[in-house]
């Protein structure tokens, strides 16, 4: 036996009373770990630094005339550019949602040169309009290969011939050397979509532009702007992060909702653990007695008590971030390709341990202070 | 026999509102090396407080208490603790055993202050065990041992750092007769075979019989009866 055997034997006497604690606060550390994880994704999303994005200026909702496509490619300082239309697809059913645009493959490619495939994968997929290219994470999700066609119908466009599917052969599986939003999407031709679709053809979602250089972002963003200004579909040009982001926000402040739900959720279990362990200290006024009896000095009953607590804490915590992981490890695989994985960061990960560590000297500060001023006689008098 | 601890001139009083109670005054004893003493006395006669005088566990209001030429009375709280870690030995009526720990880990708990190995540790536990005869209790939590079980529990907590002195407060004030004549036969052991030097505060006749000397405390003052 050593002091760490009597820290653990005494902080779980009461096993349903521990319990609880250890899952106030594993619910606390999981709310900071999965949102906080969130809220990391939201604050800095995964960006290149000379991507932008330019959108209708209303919302990225509504189209882009197609003639802008060759117009702001004469706006110094870009050096590719390219465009998309959000296809809305899914697999055999509705709920099979499967993230899709339709691209011009090369310049897709030139734009995004993080996404790589085998050559001639990437050659048969520019070449034949009916191929589609498949990120990997999709394509291992429905089971994929290379050669397999597949029906990929879509919730906003239907076929001007009354098709219900659009008929594609998996020509390439791609994969990113980066997180990238949209790494696991499913490409197609937007030609073929022009043609084939019975509306919608005729217009563009957003253009993908790759500058010079990043301290051109901003003088190429406005010449853009500007460009298209007083006209019927006014544009708004932004980074990558700042398009990710913004699409993000539309959800609503997310940063600061997490941070009142963390902040509330903390404050209430610290009121609960602190409260319960002042409790828990005084229910043995009398063992504490009874170790000062025996020699145990004033400073080392109050580094027992504290222990106590910070071991609970951290061992609620550590818990709760576990859970936290695992929930966010589901909820990558519910969403599939839509996003980056969004994980618990390094930083979260040490940011959390020392919160467990202050929400443990915190708690434990009153019921150690107490059992470090008590005095034996008082301790056997009130026991 | 050689002077343990002295008293002198000790007086405690206690404030209770604005109300001064005093316990007793200007107390002087001698407890010699090897004694076994039983305090007898009314309720309220300070024979409690006189076990925590001598234990280091209370202060006088005047006067000293000496151990081996340590003023208890002049030492910090640190050093109080030190002191009693390695001279005192407590023994409890009601015998205050950590519930959530074994027989054998209440006994080890002193030993956590010393800087013995584990190893060591363990066999001085085991031989503490052994001497009040309950070794093949070691692995058992308090609650599944009897009072009497209970009590060597206590007394071997009290001897496993072998301090000079064991002080008992009420030792069998919750025990049957014959589980009560069983531990005072061990505290005479103790106190013949291994020389410990035992105070032992005490309301029952019977129990005093087993020490070699009683003290009769009344309104602040000895009055000494040596046994056989």
């Amino acid at each position: 036996m050593n002091r760490l055997t009597l820290v653990r034997k005494n902080l779980f006497r009461k096993k349903t009373r521990s319990t609880l604690l250890l899952l106030s606060i594993a619910i606390a550390f999981l709310l900071y770990g999965a949102l906080g994880a969130f809220n990391q994704f939201w604050e800095d999303p995964p960006q290149a630094p000379t991507r932008l994005v330019t959108l209708n200026k209303i919302n990225f909702t509504q189209p882009l005339p197609y003639a802008y496509y060759n117009r702001l490619q004469s706006v110094d300082g870009i050096v590719a550019a390219s465009h998309a239309n959000w296809f809305g697809g899914y697999f055999r059913e509705p709920t099979n949602v499967v993230t899709s645009f339709a691209v011009e493959p090369e310049s897709w490619f030139t734009v995004y040169p993080e996404f790589t495939m085998p050559a001639e994968q990437r050659a048969r997929f520019i070449s034949d309009r009916t191929c589609m290219a498949a990120g990997a994470p999709i394509a291992e999700q429905y089971g994929w290969s290379v050669g397999d066609r597949i029906p990929l119908q879509s919730n906003i466009f239907t076929r001007a011939d009354g098709a219900e599917a659009w008929q594609l052969e998996v020509c390439a599986i791609y994969t990113s050397t980066a997180d990238t939003a949209g790494a696991g999407a499913v490409l197609l031709h937007y030609e073929l979509f022009r043609e084939t679709a019975s509306f919608g053809g005729n217009s563009l979602g957003w253009f993908v532009l790759l500058t010079e250089d990043a301290a051109l972002n901003e003088s190429v963003s406005r010449g853009i702007d500007d460009m298209f200004a007083n006209s019927s579909a006014e544009t708004e040009t932004s980074t990558e992060a700042a398009f990710n982001q913004a699409f993000l926000e539309q959800f609503g402040d997310i940063a600061t909702i997490l941070s009142l739900v963390i902040g509330a959720a903390f404050v209430s279990i610290l009121i609960i653990v602190g409260t319960t362990m002042v409790l828990a200290i005084a229910e043995r006024t009398k063992e504490i007695g009874v170790l000062k009896t025996l020699g145990f000095r004033n400073n080392a009953v109050f580094g027992l008590v504290l222990a106590e607590s910070v071991f609970l804490s951290l061992l609620g915590g550590l818990i709760g971030l576990g859970l936290a992981a695992g929930l966010l490890m589901a909820a990558e695989a519910g969403l599939g390709d839509a996003f980056p994985p969004i994980v618990i960061t390094f930083e979260i990960a040490a940011s959390a341990v020392g919160l467990m560590l202050l929400f443990g000297l915190i708690t434990g500060l009153i019921p150690a202070a107490s059992a470090l001023r008590l005095k034996i006689i008082d301790a056997f008098s009130k026991g | 026999m050689t002077a343990l601890y002295t008293l002198t001139d000790l007086s405690k009083r206690y404030t209770r509102g604005r109300e001064s109670i005093t316990i007793f005054e200007e107390l002087n004893m001698t407890i010699e090396q090897g004694e076994f003493i039983a305090i007898m006395g009314p309720s309220g006669s300070g024979k409690t407080t006189l076990l925590n005088l001598l234990g280091g566990i209370d202060r006088p209001s005047t006067g000293s208490v000496e151990c081996e030429g340590v003023r208890v009375d002049k030492l910090s709280e640190g050093n109080l603790a030190r002191w009693r870690s390695a001279n005192v030995g407590f023994i409890f009526q009601f015998y205050n055993l950590m519930e959530t720990l074994s027989a054998a880990q209440n006994v080890e708990l002193p030993l956590l202050l010393t800087n013995l190995s584990p190893k060591e540790r363990k066999r001085r536990v085991r031989t503490a065990l052994e001497i009040v005869g309950i070794e093949d209790r070691a692995g058992h939590r308090p609650a599944q041992l009897s009072g009497g079980q209970q009590q060597r529990v206590g007394i071997a907590r009290a001897i496993v750092a072998d301090p000079k002195v064991l002080l008992a407060d009420e030792p069998t004030g919750d025990l049957d007769r014959s589980t009560a004549d069983e531990v005072l036969e061990t505290l005479q052991l103790l106190n013949k075979e291994m020389n410990k030097t035992i105070v032992m505060v005490t309301h029952d006749p019977a129990a005093a019989g087993y020490a070699s000397k009683e003290l009769h405390l009344d309104k602040g003052r000895f009055v000494a009866k040596e046994n056989a």
